[in-house]
C-alpha cells in the first residue's frame, strides 16, 4: 500500500494510507508504527499511529523531513501487516443500575431485549483503533450491527469515569468524568490509567479486548481492591 | 539549604505547575502540555541559574498572589507584560526578586500577554503524572491547578542577590504575521478558503485557554466533507471546525481529531502566539517545510546565546559597588 507523505510545520511528517477508514490502512499504520519502534530514524520524538494515519514527529534540529521520510520509506520496504497480532487484553463490566442509564434506550432502538443487547455487546471482536480526546481514551473498533446506535443529539455532562459506552461501531472506557454523546450501557471497575509507572495504560493500539460480565456485587469489590491497590 | 514556604492568597483560573512537559505519551491520547510559552519559561530558570526544565508556576491573566510563610527565596518572574508588586512596589514581569518570611508578592494581568512565568531558586514541590509535574488541565493530571488556601513549597531555597534585577527580554523573537506550513488537510476547503486564511484578519476570541486558541474571522468554507477519519493533531495544528470557524490547538490540546487542519503553526511562533490576548488581531502568512526547519534551527541558535546570556549572575549591588571602588582607587593611587 503506497501512503502519502505530507510535513507538518517544522517537526511532524503524516504518514496516510487511506482517505477512508478501512481494515488494510489501519493494519498498515500499526505495522508501521511497530517497524519504526523497532529501528527508530535519528532524531525521532513519538509516533502516534491513528485510524489511517501515522504522526511521525521529530527534533528539526537534529533531522527534516525529508530524512525521516527516506527512513519510513526504510521501513515501509519490509512491511508485514499480516504477522501482526496484538495482545488480548480482558475488561470487566457490571451492566446492571444505576451504570447502564441508556441501555433501556438501546434496547428500544434496536428493537431487542436488554440482555439481548448486552450479549451481543459481549460478543463483539474488539480491536483497539486508537487514543484521543482524553489520556487514556481508546476507542475500540467491533460493536456488532445489532447494537449499533448513532451518537445522541446532544451530550450529556458528568459522565463518571469508567462508564462503557458505545455509537456506531465503537465502543470505549471513559477514564475521567467528562461529557458524552455516546450511549452509557455498563461501568468497568477496569483501570485503563493502571498507575503502574512501567505500563501507565492498559492498551496498545492494535491490542484486541474481550470484555467479561460481573454483577454489582463483584463490581464493588473490585472497585474497592482497585482504590487501595 | 532550607525550604520556603508560601501560602497562596489567590489564584485565578488555570494558574498550574508546569515543567517542560511529558513528550511521548501521544499515542496514549497524552499531549506533552508544558508551558504555554517555551521561551519565557526557559527564561526564567535561566536568570536565576536552574536547570532546564524545572518545575514553574504558569500564570494566567487571573493573576496571583503569594504570602510568604516561611524562609526566603529569591524568584523569577518573566512573560508578557504584567504588573508584579512586591515590597510596596509595582514593577512588571521580567524581573528577579528575593522575597522573605512576613512578605506578599502579587502577580496581575498587565498591559500584554496571555501568560507568565514564576521561577525559585530551589525546587518547588508539586504532584507528578508519567514523570513530569505539568498540569494536563482538562484531566487535572500532573502537579494540577494552584488553589487557595493551598501552600507551596520550595525545597533547598536560596537567595541569591547577585541576581536581582531586570531581566533582559529576549529581541529575536519574530515580529509580523503567524508563520504556518499549509495543510495537511488543505485540499478539503473551498477554493478561496486557504486565500482567506493567508489574506485576511483573525481575531483572538475569549475562546482561549490551554487546548487552543479560537479565532474570528472569515468563515473558512469546506468543500464537501466536513469531516476527515480522526487523526493526529500536534501543537499549533490550527483545525476548522463545521462551521468554518479556525481553532489553533496549542499545550494541552487533543491528541486526534476528525475535523480538517488547513495549517499548523510553526514551532518557533507559538511562544508569540500565545502571548495574544483575546480581541487581539493576528495574521497568518506560508511558509515551505524546508524554511520551518531552517527556522526552528535559528530560533533555537539564537535561544541558547540568550539563555546564555541571562544566566550569568550580575553580581550583588555590593559586589558591584566594591568592584567599582576598587577600580577608583587604583585610579587615585595613580
Amino acid at each position: 500500500m503506497e501512503p502519502q507523505f505530507k510535513a507538518i510545520a517544522d517537526h511532524a511528517l503524516l504518514v496516510t494510507f487511506a482517505d477512508e477508514i478501512n481494515e488494510a490502512a489501519h493494519a498498515a499504520v500499526i505495522a508501521l508504527d511497530k517497524a519504526i519502534a523497532i529501528s527508530p530514524p535519528v532524531g525521532l520524538i513519538e509516533t502516534v499511529p491513528a485510524l489511517v494515519n501515522l504522526l511521525v514527529s521529530f527534533d528539526p534540529v537534529i533531522t527534516d523531513h525529508l530524512l525521516v521520510e527516506a527512513r519510513v520509506r526504510d521501513c515501509l520496504q519490509n512491511l508485514e501487516t499480516q504477522k501482526i497480532v496484538g495482545v488480548q487484553r480482558h475488561v470487566q463490566v457490571c451492566y446492571e443500575a444505576p451504570f447502564a442509564p441508556d441501555l433501556d434506550a438501546v434496547a428500544a432502538m434496536t428493537g431487542l431485549s436488554t440482555d439481548a443487547v448486552i450479549q451481543a455487546h459481549l460478543e463483539g471482536d474488539f480491536h483497539v483503533l486508537m487514543y484521543g480526546f482524553s489520556p487514556g481514551y481508546a476507542y475500540l473498533s467491533g460493536v456488532i450491527p445489532d447494537i449499533q446506535v448513532p451518537r445522541k443529539p446532544a451530550p450529556v455532562r458528568d459522565v463518571p469515569a469508567g462508564s462503557v459506552v458505545i455509537a456506531g461501531p465503537q465502543c470505549l472506557v471513559t477514564t475521567l468524568t467528562m461529557p458524552t454523546g455516546w450511549s452509557i450501557i455498563g461501568r468497568s471497575p477496569t483501570p485503563i490509567l493502571t498507575g503502574d509507572p512501567s505500563h501507565p495504560f492498559l492498551f496498545d493500539v492494535g491490542d484486541r479486548v474481550t470484555f467479561a460480565r460481573i454483577d454489582l456485587a463483584t463490581f464493588e469489590r473490585l472497585s474497592k481492591e482497585t482504590a487501595h491497590g | 539549604m532550607a525550604d520556603a514556604e508560601f501560602s497562596v492568597s489567590f489564584a485565578g483560573p488555570l494558574v498550574t505547575f508546569q515543567d517542560a512537559g511529558r513528550p511521548g505519551n501521544m499515542r496514549y491520547g497524552v499531549s506533552a502540555s508544558g508551558p504555554m510559552d517555551r521561551l519565557a519559561f526557559d527564561a526564567a530558570h535561566a536568570a536565576l541559574g536552574n536547570a532546564a526544565g524545572q518545575t514553574a508556576v504558569e500564570i494566567s491573566l487571573g493573576g496571583l498572589i503569594l504570602h510568604c510563610k516561611e524562609g526566603a527565596v529569591t524568584l523569577a518572574i518573566t512573560g508578557g507584560d504584567f504588573v508584579v508588586e512586591y515590597a510596596g512596589q509595582k514593577t512588571s514581569s521580567w524581573t528577579v526578586l528575593t522575597i522573605r518570611k512576613g512578605e506578599r508578592l502579587a502577580i496581575r494581568a498587565g498591559k500584554a500577554g496571555s501568560w507568565a512565568y514564576l521561577a525559585f531558586a530551589g525546587a518547588l514541590q508539586s504532584k507528578t503524572w508519567l514523570g513530569s509535574h505539568s498540569t494536563h488541565s482538562t484531566s487535572g493530571f500532573g502537579g494540577g491547578a494552584l488553589q487557595a488556601g493551598q501552600s507551596l513549597i520550595v525545597c533547598d531555597a536560596a537567595v541569591g542577590d547577585d541576581r536581582l534585577g531586570d531581566i533582559p527580554k529576549p529581541d529575536f523573537t519574530p515580529k509580523g504575521p503567524i508563520r504556518v506550513v499549509i495543510g495537511p488537510q488543505d485540499q478539503c476547503f473551498a477554493k478561496n478558503g486557504v486565500e482567506r486564511f493567508l489574506s485576511d484578519e483573525f481575531k483572538v476570541t475569549d475562546a482561549y485557554d490551554r487546548m487552543g486558541m479560537r479565532l474570528s474571522g472569515p468563515e473558512l468554507a469546506l468543500d464537501g466533507a466536513l469531516s476527515i477519519p480522526s487523526e493526529p493533531i500536534v501543537r499549533g495544528s490550527v483545525q476548522v471546525s463545521g462551521d468554518g470557524v479556525p481553532t489553533v490547538l496549542l499545550a494541552d490540546h487533543q491528541t486526534t481529531g476528525g475535523y480538517p487542519k488547513i495549517a499548523t503553526v510553526i514551532s518557533c511562533d507559538t511562544d508569540s502566539l500565545v502571548q495574544f490576548r483575546a480581541g487581539q488581531t493576528l495574521r497568518f502568512t506560508p511558509i515551505s517545510s524546508q524554511q520551518a526547519v531552517h527556522e526552528a534551527r535559528r530560533y533555537l541558535t539564537q535561544k541558547v546565546q540568550y539563555l546564555a546570556l541571562i544566566s550569568v549572575a550580575r553580581g550583588s549591588l555590593e559586589q558591584r559597588l566594591m568592584r567599582e571602588n576598587l577600580i577608583h582607587g587604583c585610579v587615585y593611587d595613580e
